[in-house]
């Protein structure tokens, strides 16, 4: 794959930066970038299309085991960036000197250099929009498109250069009936096809037709569900959240230290790990070092790993897989159990099928017990058949009664799930889940 | 093809605004109207954790978004590239988005107006002397000292976030607005563990201590010395028991009141939302357009006002990101709805009155319908006079959970410090208090409004919303509350 501007621009950086390094110092240097379209849409018709160009450098200067980080936007003509780079450089001298060693600093000293280009070019925005909107004609679609390349770059003083490139789309919509009453679909991956999409705004038509039927309230208590992955992530998410953390779990803030403890398991089929061979998140990490294929996180329905940043391995001497900072999975995976999908329904039987959750969080940490709320495309089901829609219903329950003693079974197949989010930039985290039956969760309101 | 001649606006100048001034005189556009939004944000984050000064971050986040209106269609590009070719380049793409969106625009950009807003703001205390970094490892050292003071604490962590940001918003119609901005962001967290259990107490939510100006905010809210207080109090949650369930008064302090006015008030009535912008990601509302001016929010003792021109307060500012003044307004008054949170293009959509609140987190992120100040008026009921009215409830303090659904209504809160009123006293401390309600009932069960002396203006740096998401600040002023009859429990451990 050629060499795109950007990584010229950013081999050029550190190449500037070698050379602008006094004796005794160490640097290490982030890029992160991407050149995003992002169209909004609502009631089928665009509301907000626009492009970002953006380019963030963070450098990161080491003299001894005193250090400190600068994070700046840089405009990717080296010609013009190199005096704010030398600035950056001389604020950060000056910064370092007066600071005590840091007892916790740690950073890559083996040369690990990588290099994934996945960059095919994408259809042009303007006229694929156009197709997502004719193929909604008639229907209330609300969403957004999000696509292009997104530039990941760690270089340091020691001569190490890891490149991640990828280009990539994703679609979120939701098809509304009336209120809140609606099918969200995403559509994400490298390579658009219109056919693939065509497939997915079909199911999406044929399950929003089975939200015109009146919808059923339902009465608090514990209720059979089926989830699906996209409701497992909600799930998952949770989690993420300080879960599988080395130093959540070390100080235990981790909604997971009970199971650390052997005080809580879930049940044997469920298993987790950090995948990072098969997801979309890069090799390496802030500090250089390299991340492993895969961390067995769960296992068996135990705690067997978590994820070690090298700043938490210092701290609390353990060895280090190659965590960012927060210590949260980028690429976790779910492993798939025996029950196949098109049988969820069956297994199910009389209950729940939860399309969505939405706004999780914790209502007793400890007890890793987590409330919600049920959102988009969730019916009742009787015998196996989709019976009517539900209004909104709130759960409160634990994660170690769900996946646990609670836990009916996973299905066989399990599906990608790309993060959505776009806070400051697009992310570039993804899960790989299943959908699960369980035979109570706990509805309070 | 038109250019634009920017005229001069007086009064002060950084080297980025005289630059961009002179490079947009010299861009070119064919569209109807256009402007340019640049962003200049410095910031520091200094910590220090379980004693050890971590390591200093800093950040310098510069960028400008240009945005066209163009045959009835808007686009916007947005670059960090701030020379003219890089500011001409993001408003041709700009352009073009305009263009090839005019004709499945969802709005006739035609109908709104080519402002040429001209003025400036400043934070309070925004030209003061910043402190030092050692002044604040000193400050943060000393707290975190004096909180790690038990085997017990498990973790505990000093910190401040600091920022300065200029914004700059000139417009083809003349308009040039100029706001400067500096917040501090004071933080304290300790967290204590033992038989199974693991509690947490903050100074105020995490970075719930935010305001605009300068280190002032440290005595206002008593920073110095807060490390002690907040692992005593994160120790006596470790051996209280779980705050106990059934359906009692609470009486909810400043620090839990801003979450319960930003999920139940400020989201509902985001007039994006009731459009239906936000469908996909962060909801609808319960709240329809048929409601303002008549619906019964709460009880008469709810007054909710849209307040920019609170100086201490986080999302204080003079003009919104459209360019819009900005102006003090009651949201809610003696309980009843009156006007929606929504900007100059949702108004013009809606065909109804709002405020001056379309706001981006950066300048890589469209404006949209933000909350900014949304604060409760004052009532008249101290404090004491509140608690002894109290026969069976609880005083709840300190957010550490929020959820509710995506048409703002069935919500569950959760605080990090509860204590048990019986007979008109405050009695045993109680760990995990949550409770759960739906928006379009609660505010009907205000019972009292606290007077002026239980006022605390708090605010959040990290309010989630819009495709791009964005994360924003807002800033919120609350009394003290009291609520009858509300679904109260604890926690599993």
């Amino acid at each position: 794959m050629a060499i795109s501007a950007m990584e010229t621009y950013f081999n050029d950086v550190a190449a500037f930066l070698d050379g602008a390094l006094l004796p005794g110092e160490v640097y290490t240097c982030m890029l992160d970038a991407e050149v995003s379209d992002f169209v909004r849409m609502n009631r089928g018709k665009i509301r907000q299309p626009g492009t970002v160009v953006q380019r963030y450098v963070r450098l990161h200067l080491i003299r001894g085991r005193k250090h400190a980080e600068h994070c700046m936007t840089v405009c990717g003509d080296l010609a013009r960036d190199r005096e704010a780079l030398s600035q950056a450089l001389a604020a950060l001298r000056d910064m370092v000197s007066d600071l005590p060693d840091d007892p916790h600093l740690d950073y890559a000293t083996d040369v690990h250099s990588s290099r994934v280009v996945r960059s095919d070019p994408l259809p042009a925005p303007e006229g694929l929009i156009a197709s997502v909107l004719d193929a909604a004609d008639g229907l209330d679609l609300v969403g957004i498109y999000a696509a292009g390349p997104v530039y990941r770059g760690f270089a340091n003083s020691l001569g190490q250069r890891n490149w991640h490139e990828m280009t990539s789309f994703n679609l979120q919509w939701s098809l509304y009936h009336r209120a809140d009453k609606a099918v969200k679909t995403a559509y994400s991956g490298f390579d658009w096809s219109d056919q693939a999409f065509a497939t997915k705004m079909r199911g999406a038509r044929e399950r929003l037709a089975l939200l015109s039927a009146p919808a059923r309230s339902l009465e608090p208590g514990s209720y059979r569900a089926y989830l699906t992955p996209a409701a497992i992530e909600e799930i998952a998410g949770m989690l993420c959240w300080g879960g599988f953390s080395g130093r959540a779990l070390a100080t235990r803030q981790s909604c997971l230290f009970k199971m650390q403890e052997g005080a809580a398991t879930l049940d044997a089929a469920v298993s987790f790990s950090e995948n990072t061979a098969n997801g979309v998140a890069p090799a390496f990490q802030d500090e250089g070092f390299v991340r492993p294929g895969s961390v067995p996180l769960v296992e068996d329905g135990r705690l067997v790993g978590s994820l070690v940043s090298p700043r938490t391995a210092k701290e609390f001497a353990l060895a280090s897989n190659g965590a960012n900072p927060s210590e949260s999975p980028e690429s976790l995976d779910m492993a798939t159990g025996k029950l196949a999908g098109d049988d969820a329904l069956a297994a199910l039987d009389t209950g729940l099928y939860i399309g969505n959750l939405w706004y999780l969080n914790f209502s007793d940490r400890p007890a890793c017990r987590v409330t919600g709320m049920t959102r988009f495309a969730s019916f009742w089901v009787e015998k196996g058949r989709i019976a009517a829609p539900v209004n909104v219903m709130r759960f409160d329950d634990s994660v170690f009664r769900l996946l646990g003693e609670h836990l009916v079974g996973l299905t066989s197949e399990s599906e990608l799930v790309v993060s959505d989010q776009s806070y400051r930039a697009r992310s570039i985290s993804s899960m790989r889940l299943p959908g699960a039956v369980v035979s109570e969760m706990a509805f309070t309101l | 093809m038109a250019t634009f001649d920017a005229p001069r606006l007086s009064g002060r100048r950084s080297p980025m605004n005289e630059s961009l001034r002179a490079d947009f005189r010299h861009l070119r556009c064919s569209g109807a109207f256009w402007s340019l939004r640049a962003v200049d944000e410095r910031a520091q984050n200094f910590s220090v954790r379980k004693n050890v000064p971590q390591p200093p971050a800093t950040s310098a986040d510069r960028g400008a978004m240009l945005t066209v209106y163009a045959d009835g269609g808007c686009g916007y590009a947005a670059t960090s590239d701030l020379s003219g070719p890089g500011l001409q380049a993001a408003l041709d793409r700009a352009s073009a988005w305009a263009r090839a969106s005019a004709a499945r625009s969802l709005i006739d950009f035609r109908a709104l107006p080519h402002v040429a807003p001209r003025g400036e703001y400043a934070s309070p205390e925004a030209d003061a002397r910043p402190w030092s970094r050692s002044e604040w490892y000193d400050l943060l050292a000393a707290e975190s000292r004096d909180a790690g003071l038990d085997s017990r604490i498990v973790d505990w962590e000093a910190s401040v976030e600091t920022r300065v940001a200029e914004h700059a918003y000139l417009t083809s119609a003349g308009g040039e607005v100029v706001q400067r901005y500096r917040f501090v962001m004071p933080n304290l967290s300790v967290s204590a563990h033992a038989d199974g259990d693991t509690q947490t107490r903050t100074l105020n939510g995490y970075r719930g201590l935010a305001q605009q100006g300068g280190e002032s905010i440290l005595e206002r809210f008593g920073f110095s010395g807060s490390g002690r207080r907040i692992a005593d109090e994160a120790l006596q949650l470790l051996g209280a028991p779980n705050c106990p369930q059934g359906r009692m008064d609470v009486l909810l302090m400043p620090d839990q009141m801003i979450l319960q006015i930003h999920e139940s008030i400020g989201h509902p009535l985001e007039l994006d939302r009731i459009l239906g912008d936000e469908r996909n990601f962060a909801g609808t509302s319960f709240v329809t357009l048929d409601m303002f001016g008549t619906y019964r929010y709460g009880s008469e003792l709810l007054n909710v006002s849209f307040d920019p021109t609170r100086a201490e307060e986080l999302a204080s500012y003079g003009f919104d990101d459209d360019g819009a003044p900005a102006e003090r307004m009651y949201l809610i008054r003696r309980g009843i709805l009156e006007r929606p949170l929504g900007g100059t293009i949702s108004q013009a959509r809606a065909q109804i009155p709002g405020v001056a609140n379309a706001r981006a987190d950066g300048w890589n992120r469209p404006p949209i319908d933000r909350m900014a100040n949304l604060n409760i008026e004052p009532g008249d009921a101290d404090l004491d006079a509140m608690i002894a009215g109290i026969e069976h409830g609880v005083l709840m303090a300190t957010n550490s959970s929020w959820s509710i659904d995506d048409s703002r209504n069935k919500f569950q809160f959760g605080c990090e410090w509860g204590q048990l009123i019986e007979q008109g006293r405050l009695t045993t401390v109680v760990k995990n208090p949550n409770y759960r309600g739906i928006s379009a009932n609660f505010w009907r069960s205000l019972a009292q409004v606290g007077d002026a002396a239980t006022v605390k203006v708090l605010g959040t740096p990290y309010c989630g919303k819009g495709e791009p998401s964005q994360l924003i600040r807002v800033g919120h002023a609350s009394p003290a509350c009291v609520f009858t009859a509300v679904d109260v429990f604890g926690g599993d451990n």
